[in-house]
């Protein structure tokens, strides 16, 4: 399985990792950061995600600490 | 067992958080630049100093050592870094502001003398850091908050072409420009930031790479919006490229004598 | 250019024997722009630099020349750039960086007449430039001040030395009539302990966590604790490397002072004027900063007048009036630029003073 680890106090909420996911598994959260923005959550329920690190890749904050392949 | 493809680059500070606004595209940058530090095997050779403008906190984030330069002069400090300890690994990571309009002098005469370092500029058309003034790289057109109606020729003259300048000089091993709006982008810059990094470490002259970037807060755009302008306006004017590349006989035609690999 | 050797006695100029010093000092860089009336220390170590394999540019402007050497120094590098008046006006930012950065930089200054782009008259206008400086912020210089081809050697290693001990900036600060002046000189080896920057000094962060050099500071807090040190560090500086020359001081009740060339004719006066009963004394600081304060103040309390010559239209004298804080009276002898005062001039002036 295949997955992402998130740091929730480095994503500064500039949603540019969602439109990279190909499987569409990145969405804006319910929880807030300091600024009172909407962080991205990473959701997988079916197992989908690739490991192609395109969101972390995209990510300017380093917020996506992790891509793990299967 | 799944396998790590990603990790936090350790040539950046364990726990380091980015000073950056949303979306700015300095966060991939400099992430590049510790990418390959690391893959190269650099960290432990690298002496660099750090420029003025968003960029200046360099120490904040990078695990190497640095030093802060006057605002312009990286390339001046660069070269005594590098002629002092010519065994360093030695770069510069400048805004356009700090390359191209205050240190140009430094910039390119840098490049004529082939100094053996790499440097990294980023284009974004704005003084980020001060609030969005006009710069040496504000496109014809564009609102600042020094040109409110827009930026004339007639009024404030033209954008500089950093990548073509900096090809021309004979000193140059290699310069290209790119852009981080797309990932498949981002790979290509890390690729030229590379052979930036391999020619200075081959010795064959000074590695110039231009990266189109994003400045969202000043250009009063979200990041998505922000790329969409990289791609449909800057790359009108700043138009990627490898303009130099000594190793690949990439020579301008401009430009009327070849590196010759053994200046200074 | 004549051979240089150590322990021989040769005719050489000031801004050759500046040069040649460097390279005994250890000099590992030299950045330079030209620029009347030093030019020869750069000629002299292009190829002396090239020779010995050591760093040499000839930069794009004296801007681009001192922060070079601000780079070299973060390394731990003995480094130096040397320039005149209007250019080392356009080191002004460099240096206050350098300070507070606490980088070793030696800038060798041989002053020309002033204001603006004056001439290259020698000149002692450049007093202010070096010791206050026009940097932003508190901080301090080292300032030595040569009056002899011979002290342009010995004080070169001492910068070299100050500027690496205390981890600040030392500018040897000449002019023109030192520059060019030649006098019979001695190379000594130089002679002081190498000092140990692996501490501090930027090599690359292998075996040991990475170091960051910078000023710069988002906590005013932080930055007023640096300030704090660095204020420490000058008054360490002022109680360990005070120098100055004093003769005939001991019963004077007229004291003639000056620093640099001009103190060659004072000296002579005072002679004169000692011969002609006057009780004269001639005091001359070596060290600009740290100045002399403490013994002129002591100096003062027996002595009637301070006559300050310099060739500037007064700019030590206001030391030395801090200095005497009222105790004597303070006078001055100035022309702007050119050569010194002759002996003679002194001598008349100082008897209408008297």
């Amino acid at each position: 399985m295949s997955y992402i680890t998130i740091d929730k106090t480095k994503c500064k909420a500039c949603y540019l990792c969602i439109s990279e996911c190909p499987k569409k598994l990145l969405k804006i959260g319910q929880e807030v950061n300091n600024l009172g923005e909407r962080l991205v959550e990473f959701n997988d329920p079916n197992h989908e995600c690739l490991g192609c690190a395109m969101c972390a890749t995209r990510c300017p904050d380093l917020a996506i600490t992790g891509v793990y392949k299967e | 067992m799944a396998v790590q493809v990603f990790k936090i680059p350790d040539s950046l500070k364990k726990d380091m958080r980015y000073s950056f606004c949303p979306g700015c595209d300095h966060g991939v940058a400099v992430r590049l630049v510790a990418e390959l530090i690391d893959e190269m095997g650099l960290k432990e050779k690298t002496v660099a100093p750090a420029s003025i403008g968003c960029s200046v906190c360099l120490y904040d984030f990078m695990d190497v050592d640095l030093v802060e330069a006057p605002h312009g002069r990286a390339l001046a400090s660069a070269t005594g870094i590098k002629r002092a300890r010519p065994d360093k690994f030695v770069f510069t990571y400048q805004g356009d502001g700090d390359f191209a309009s205050i240190g140009l002098a430094e910039s390119l005469h840098a490049a004529l003398r082939g100094e053996k370092v790499s440097t990294i500029v980023i284009n974004n058309t704005t003084y980020g850091m001060t609030g969005g003034q006009l710069g040496p790289t504000t496109l014809i057109g564009q609102v600042t908050t020094t040109s409110t109606t827009g930026r004339t020729a007639e009024d404030y003259g033209y954008p500089i072409k950093m990548a073509e300048l900096v090809a021309l000089c004979d000193g140059t091993a290699y310069s290209a420009r790119v852009s981080l709006d797309t990932v498949a982008n981002i790979r290509k810059a890390k690729q030229a930031i590379k052979k930036a990094f391999e020619v200075q470490l081959q010795g064959l002259g000074f590695g110039f790479v231009e990266i189109l970037s994003t400045c969202p807060t000043n250009w009063h755009m979200s990041p998505t919006q922000a790329h969409e302008r990289v791609r449909n306006e800057m790359m009108k004017v700043f138009k990627p490229g490898v303009y130099k590349d000594v190793t690949a006989n990439i020579i301008p035609a401009l430009a009327t004598s070849q590196n010759t690999g053994n200046i200074g | 250019m004549t051979e240089l050797t150590i322990g021989k006695k040769i005719l050489t100029k000031g801004n050759y024997a500046i040069a040649h010093a460097a390279v005994l000092a250890g000099c590992e860089c030299y950045f330079g722009y030209p620029i009347t009336p030093q030019s020869e220390i750069g000629e002299y170590l292009s190829v002396k630099m090239h020779e010995l394999k050591r760093g040499y540019v000839c930069a794009e402007s004296e801007i681009s020349a001192i922060n070079m050497v601000l780079g070299a120094c973060a390394t731990g590098a003995k480094a130096m750039t040397s320039s005149s008046s209007c250019a080392v006006a356009l080191m002004q930012e460099a240096i206050a960086c350098a300070c507070t950065d606490e980088l070793p930089v030696v800038l060798i200054s041989v002053m020309r007449g002033g204001p603006g782009l004056g001439y290259i008259y020698p000149s002692q206008g450049d007093y202010n430039q070096a010791t206050i400086t026009g940097g932003n912020g508190d901080f301090r210089t080292i300032v030595l001040a040569p009056s002899t081809v011979q002290e342009c050697v010995d004080l070169t290693y001492k910068a070299f030395y100050l500027a690496h001990k205390y981890r600040n900036p030392t500018i040897l600060l000449a002019d023109g009539l030192m520059g060019q002046m030649m006098e019979p000189v001695e190379f000594k080896e130089y002679p002081y302990p190498e000092i140990d920057n692996s501490g501090w000094a930027l090599t690359g962060a292998k075996g040991r966590p990475s170091r960051a050099i910078h000023s710069l500071a988002v906590d005013a807090e932080k930055q007023c604790e640096h300030i704090k040190q660095l204020f420490e560090k000058y008054k360490r500086i002022e109680e360990n490397e005070t120098e100055w020359e004093e003769f005939d001081t001991q019963d004077a009740e007229i004291i003639l002072m000056s620093f640099g060339s001009p103190s060659r004719g004072v000296k002579s006066a005072v002679k004169e004027l000692r011969k002609s009963g006057i009780k004269a004394g001639f005091f001359r600081p070596i060290t600009l900063f740290p100045f002399p304060h403490k013994r002129l103040a002591e100096l003062a309390k027996t002595v009637k007048k301070f006559i300050v010559i310099e060739i500037n239209m007064g700019q030590m004298v206001r030391d030395v009036r801090l200095a005497v804080n009222g105790a004597a009276e303070v006078e001055q002898i100035n022309k702007p630029v050119g050569a010194p005062i002759d002996v003679e001039t002194i001598i008349e002036k100082v008897m209408r003073m008297k």
